[in-house]
């Protein structure tokens, strides 16, 4: 029988989220196309990953190899390339993720196998693969299908699909022997690395004052800072702010940066592509200021204003500083 | 609106850092009409030393795989040691261009690349994971490395540079200087058709919050305030 192949993501030790979301996302897809849902893992004495899967998958094939242990394109095209050239799976599924970019392009091209990348939706449309993806930062959403072939190849956006308690597949597990018979040539792993930590962790902060793109210039990050010392917050950015260098890195909320969960997050200037919001959609209260009504920001907030943040941070701020004052 | 892709910006800062530090040259390539051109000059003018343009009326609707081929044919037969990209483009978002690019030209690759260190025959990356972690690997040269954006700061363009960059050669490329046939690109090359675009649906929407700044101001501290928020 066909299959849809689910690569399972794991790193330091743990697997990533990302697998049970793209398990859960084939599941639909394999009842509906009658095809078996099988997990791929691959690494280094990973056995425990297995049972973690079994209730998950149909089946669960497992290639481990010391050569697997951390995450490396090289070696991970050449099993997989080998493992979808033998069974033809009907569809494999990858996370679009810092892995899944090193990997699914480069795999694709040496199999010939289309690839649609990113992807919030993946259907089978009859015999046609097609897929929902975003661009321009979110604001439109393109329905693609891909060229007629007998396998093809998608990455899905990681916190896109919920993960649903299942009844248990109970998997069986299948060691498939390792095809790298030397070594891995041009890519080496040497290690992980975390930049220092700073001052202030965001992620411990019960208000946030956000800041994006917006903002301009450094010279009017005071205006933001204000804002949050007046509310007793914490000042946070999304990405473009640490990229120029005006706040450090472990300020930065988002995909890339951290996860925060503050009673209050106010986003001044952000625009709120993707990245950012998975990584504060889940505060209490979200509020944004934002001068374009189109801003995906807006689909993440409770409250939101449409104006210029530079006319509305300053009078928001005497407003609470006032409101402190007389309320004290 | 045509400007050089924000990643991009970042990659061709990484090339001429490069090229400052260890010699050799710098050439920018893109796949793009006319109006690319700009985007070239600008590249010239902060560092680039030559800059080709690959156009064709035939590729039109080319996705981020017709793309690679089109680089692929152009670069194959050039000399380098390195290529530069950004990992993704910032209006597709397909971040693939690039990884097949090198799989084409077989040669190894880096994606989300946050620091480069030139070594002996091979370069010593960090890429960005998630979460704030990054990884090391070395990746043997001739390589292609697509970096993250924030990996330098790129250099405003000087006067200078646009100067010296007007006799600097920028040079055009089709169809048929690529050796590529028309059904290779496009639309029909592709392994992805855009079928429809559409807004996407609402699942939640915040409050607008609307007067004037005083009363907009006055309805997020009555908001923190029942909240116990201030």
């Amino acid at each position: 029988m066909k299959e849809i192949f689910v690569l399972a993501e794991h790193r330091r030790g743990e697997l990533r989220d990302v697998t049970f979301e793209m398990l859960t996302k084939g599941r639909e897809l394999s009842q509906k196309k009658n095809l078996d849902l099988t997990a791929v893992l691959l690494g280094y004495n990973v056995k425990e990953f297995a049972k973690k899967l079994a209730d998950q998958a149909k089946r669960i094939l497992i290639v481990d190899d010391a050569r697997l242990e951390n995450f490396n394109s090289e070696a991970y095209q050449k099993v997989l390339s080998h493992l979808i050239s033998e069974r033809k799976p009907s569809l494999t599924l990858i996370g679009h993720t810092a892995f899944g970019v090193d990997l699914a392009p480069s795999l694709a091209t040496e199999l010939n196998v289309p690839l649609a990348t990113d992807c919030i939706d993946v259907d089978f449309e009859g015999e046609k693969l097609v897929v929902v993806r975003q661009v321009y930062g979110g604001k439109v959403n393109v329905k693609a299908s891909l060229r007629a072939s007998e396998s093809y190849i998608v990455t899905l956006r990681p916190a896109t699909f919920e993960v649903q308690e299942v009844e248990p597949l109970g998997g069986e597990t299948i060691e498939v022997p390792s095809p790298l018979k030397e070594d891995i040539p041009y890519k080496r792993f040497i290690e992980y690395f975390e930049p220092p930590a700073g001052e202030v962790d965001i992620t411990a902060a019960d208000i946030l004052v956000s800041v994006g793109r917006g903002v301009k210039d450094a010279e009017n990050m005071p205006i933001v800072e204000k804002l949050a010392k007046a509310l007793g917050g914490v000042v946070s950015c999304s990405r473009p702010i640490v990229d120029k260098g005006w706040l450090p890195s472990d300020r930065q909320v988002g995909t890339s940066g951290k996860t925060v969960k503050p009673k209050l997050y106010l986003a001044v200037g952000i625009s709120g592509a993707f990245q950012h919001v998975s990584g504060m959609k889940n505060s209490d209260l979200i509020i944004a200021v934002n001068k374009d009504p189109k801003a995906p920001i807006f689909r993440a907030a409770d409250y939101g204003v449409v104006e210029d943040l530079f006319k509305v941070v300053p009078v928001l701020t005497n407003k609470i500083l006032e409101e402190k004052t007389s309320g004290s | 609106m045509f400007d050089i892709n924000e990643w991009d910006d970042y990659a061709l800062e990484e090339a001429v850092l490069l090229k400052e530090k260890l010699g050799g040259t710098v050439t920018a390539i893109t796949v793009g009409p006319e109006e690319a051109d700009t985007t070239l000059r600008k590249c010239l003018a902060r560092g680039a030393d030559k800059a080709i343009r690959l156009s064709d009326k035939a590729f039109e609707g080319s996705d981020a795989y017709v793309t690679a081929k089109i680089l692929h044919k152009a670069i194959k037969d050039l000399p380098f040691d390195l290529i530069l990209a950004g990992t993704q483009a910032g209006d597709d978002g397909y971040a693939q261009v690039s990884v097949v690019l090198a799989e084409l030209l077989g040669i190894p690759h880096a994606t989300m690349v946050k620091k480069v260190e030139p070594k002996e025959g091979f370069v010593r990356v960090n890429r960005e994971l998630e979460g704030g972690l990054q990884e090391v690997v070395e990746v043997k040269l001739p390589a292609l490395l697509a970096v993250q954006t924030g990996i330098n700061e790129p250099r405003y363009v000087s006067i200078m540079g646009i100067r010296k960059a007007k006799e600097k050669e920028l040079k055009v490329l089709g169809l048929g200087d690529l050796g590529l046939k028309e059904e290779e690109v496009g639309e029909s090359g592709s392994w992805i058709t855009v079928e429809k675009m559409f807004i996407p649906p609402v699942e939640k929407e915040a409050e607008i919050l609307t007067g004037g700044l005083d009363e907009i101001a006055a309805k997020i501290v009555e908001t923190l305030k029942a909240r116990g928020l201030i």
